[in-house]
């Protein structure tokens, strides 16, 4: 088909080194070690109504779902998940708000920058226990109840935003400041200039740092334990289930979690697909 | 000033005026990185000194004075069990970065060099980071199905004839604590990294074999250099989780040995304050070193600040 014009890219595809085949044979490794045990979790959460967290499985039953959901012992499950829903929205809007804000700043050297930097850094290699531990302590001494809109919302801030902030200088540098310069050149004052050329091309990387921001959040335990107040998130509430009794509801917990993520994974690939080829189409109209 | 009283509709064309009144480029930054500047400030660095603080306290059964005593330090140091925890802990440590770093590289080098669809390279980035929404308790108690006794991989083994009873050491010792460590963590070592590596011009790479570099010298003299900053973020990552692990030594190793961080969780739930705060500040200048001293290597703000 393609004749003369060394087309480079089907060089490559031809033949591809060894290279690739081994390092292939790494990532399909790196999958079954990582899915491995998750689907032994996944097969466990369908254990019959007598067997227990290990093999062998006793029939099946979708019991351990049931469980989660029923009042009794596990009736915590289904108020702390909303709770723990609750507070990743609050710390992942906060998080991208401030985040953000702080990354298009440090676009350019100002005095003081290697002091916030290395705040940050230490911040984010900071023992996680014992942000809350220092917190749990300042309130304990001004007579503070902690509760998770102060003090465990705080804990949890001092992991996400150095995390929003790293992952904003990987944005950040991608980001060809002549388009901005454009803009300026065309009229646009600066909150223009923000709100129709800065933000939307950095979109991409904003939603990365709000669902990063989330998860960490979701699933925090050291910082959230000792700040939380008597409100327990999910993650507390799991690991207070591991110490008092082990039973496949654990599992069943984590085949919905995991569901639900590939599920909302689909929707947004759906979405994204849908807008890229909505933007092709609109660019093929304007060209 | 007192002339905006414009209509609404005319704001955009008044804001030309604006360069006029235009902070400093300096104040501008300041306003924008404020907000986290002060979050942290009174978050992170204040409970920080306060906890350096109540390390010198005294205390008794019912509670705790203002003072300045070394005694907390002096009890900590001076108790085998600490370097016990501490040497354990650095071990658990070097080991898991040593792996992370190896399958990290090797997986985020896979999919940013050699997989050039960039529809399946974002699901196979997916696929790697979907683990990390479930909890991560959840994932380390997986390994115990998985790795017991009667446990799947105990089965394969078995039904392939590798051995004939089933391996004891698997679950409830540093081999299983390893083995989640590096199932948590290898993703944070896998995310700097791509993120390096996407940004290496693929026109150096093959500058390098066009001079006649094999695949291994532009490795070494090209893609690992320029991958620094990632393997620095990475590392530094993947290290302080180990060295503040909380839940998997407890879980995993079957009460063997303990964790930092368990220990001094011990000491809180027993209101010990001040010892709990000594042993954190322990910790924290352990890890700065740490942390010091990867930085001395690899300057992240010069590589990452632009």
């Amino acid at each position: 088909m393609i004749v003369g014009g060394p087309s480079k890219a089907g060089a490559v595809t031809e033949r591809k080194p060894w290279t690739f085949y081994a390092l292939a044979g790494v990532f399909c490794l790196y999958m079954a070690f990582l899915y491995g045990p998750m689907l032994v979790i996944y097969l466990l959460s369908f254990q019959g109504e007598n067997g227990g967290v290990t093999f062998p499985m006793v029939g099946a039953s979708t019991v351990w779902f049931q469980d989660i959901v029923k009042p009794g012992q596990m009736a915590n499950i289904p108020v702390s998940f909303s709770r723990s829903m609750g507070l990743a929205s609050v710390v992942s809007i906060i998080t991208v708000v401030f985040a953000v804000a702080a990354g298009l700043g440090f676009r350019r050297r100002f005095p003081g920058s290697g002091v916030v930097f290395y705040l940050a850094v230490a911040s984010l290699v900071m023992p996680s226990l014992l942000v809350g531990f220092g917190i749990g302590l300042g309130f304990q001494f001004l007579g503070w109840e902690t509760s998770m809109f102060t003090s465990a919302l705080g804990a949890q801030l001092t992991w996400t935003l150095p995390f929003g902030l790293f992952a904003m200088f990987a944005v950040v540098n991608r980001f060809n400041r002549s388009w901005e310069e454009a803009a300026t050149d065309l009229g646009a004052s600066a909150f223009q200039r923000l709100r129709h050329v800065t933000l939307p091309i950095l979109l991409p990387g904003i939603i990365g740092v709000a669902m990063g921001a989330f998860t960490l959040s979701y699933d925090e335990y050291a910082r959230t334990t000792l700040t939380i107040g008597t409100k327990n998130t999910l993650p507390l509430e799991i690991y207070a289930l591991i110490s008092s009794a082990t039973s496949p509801t654990l599992f069943a917990i984590g085949t919905l979690t995991t569901g639900g993520s590939f599920l909302a994974i689909g929707v947004t690939l759906v979405l994204v697909l849908r807008m890229q080829k909505r933007r092709t189409a609109a660019s093929l109209k304007v060209g | 000033m007192g002339t905006t009283t414009a209509p609404p509709l005319f704001v955009a064309e008044r804001r030309m005026v604006w360069p006029r009144i235009r902070f400093p480029a300096w104040a501008v930054s300041w306003l924008q990185v404020g907000p986290m500047m002060l979050i942290l400030s009174v978050l992170f660095a204040l409970p920080t000194f306060l906890f350096l603080a109540v390390s010198f306290f005294d205390y008794d059964r019912t509670g705790i004075y203002p003072a300045f005593i070394l005694d907390n330090y002096k009890d900590l140091l001076t108790t085998p069990s600490t370097w016990r925890v501490y040497v354990s802990s650095l071990k658990f440590a070097v080991i898991v970065w040593a792996i992370t770093l190896g399958l990290g590289f090797n997986v985020a080098y896979f999919l940013v060099f050699h997989i050039r669809n960039s529809m399946l390279r974002t699901v196979l980035f997916l696929l790697c980071a979907i683990p990390f929404w479930t909890s991560g308790i959840i994932r380390a108690i997986a390994w115990v199905p998985f790795l017991g006794r009667n446990g799947a991989f105990n089965q394969i083994l078995m039904a392939m004839g590798v051995t004939q009873r089933p391996l004891e050491f698997l679950l409830f010792s540093d081999f299983a604590v390893i083995v989640t460590y590096v199932h948590l963590f290898t993703l944070l070592m896998i995310g700097p990294i791509a993120n390096s590596l996407s940004k290496i011009d693929p026109a150096l790479i093959e500058a390098a074999r066009d001079a006649g570099a094999s695949r291994w010298r532009t490795m070494t003299d090209v893609i690992i250099p320029l991958s620094k900053t990632g393997i620095a973020l990475g590392s530094l990552l993947v290290f302080t989780q180990v060295m503040g692990d909380y839940f998997v030594v407890k879980t995993m190793s079957g009460g063997q040995s303990a964790s930092i961080v368990s220990m001094l969780s011990t000491e809180i739930q027993a209101m010990q304050y001040p010892p709990a705060s000594a042993n954190a500040m322990v910790l924290v200048i352990f890890v700065a070193i740490m942390v010091a001293l990867m930085m001395r290597v690899v300057d992240v703000r010069k590589e990452l600040v632009k």
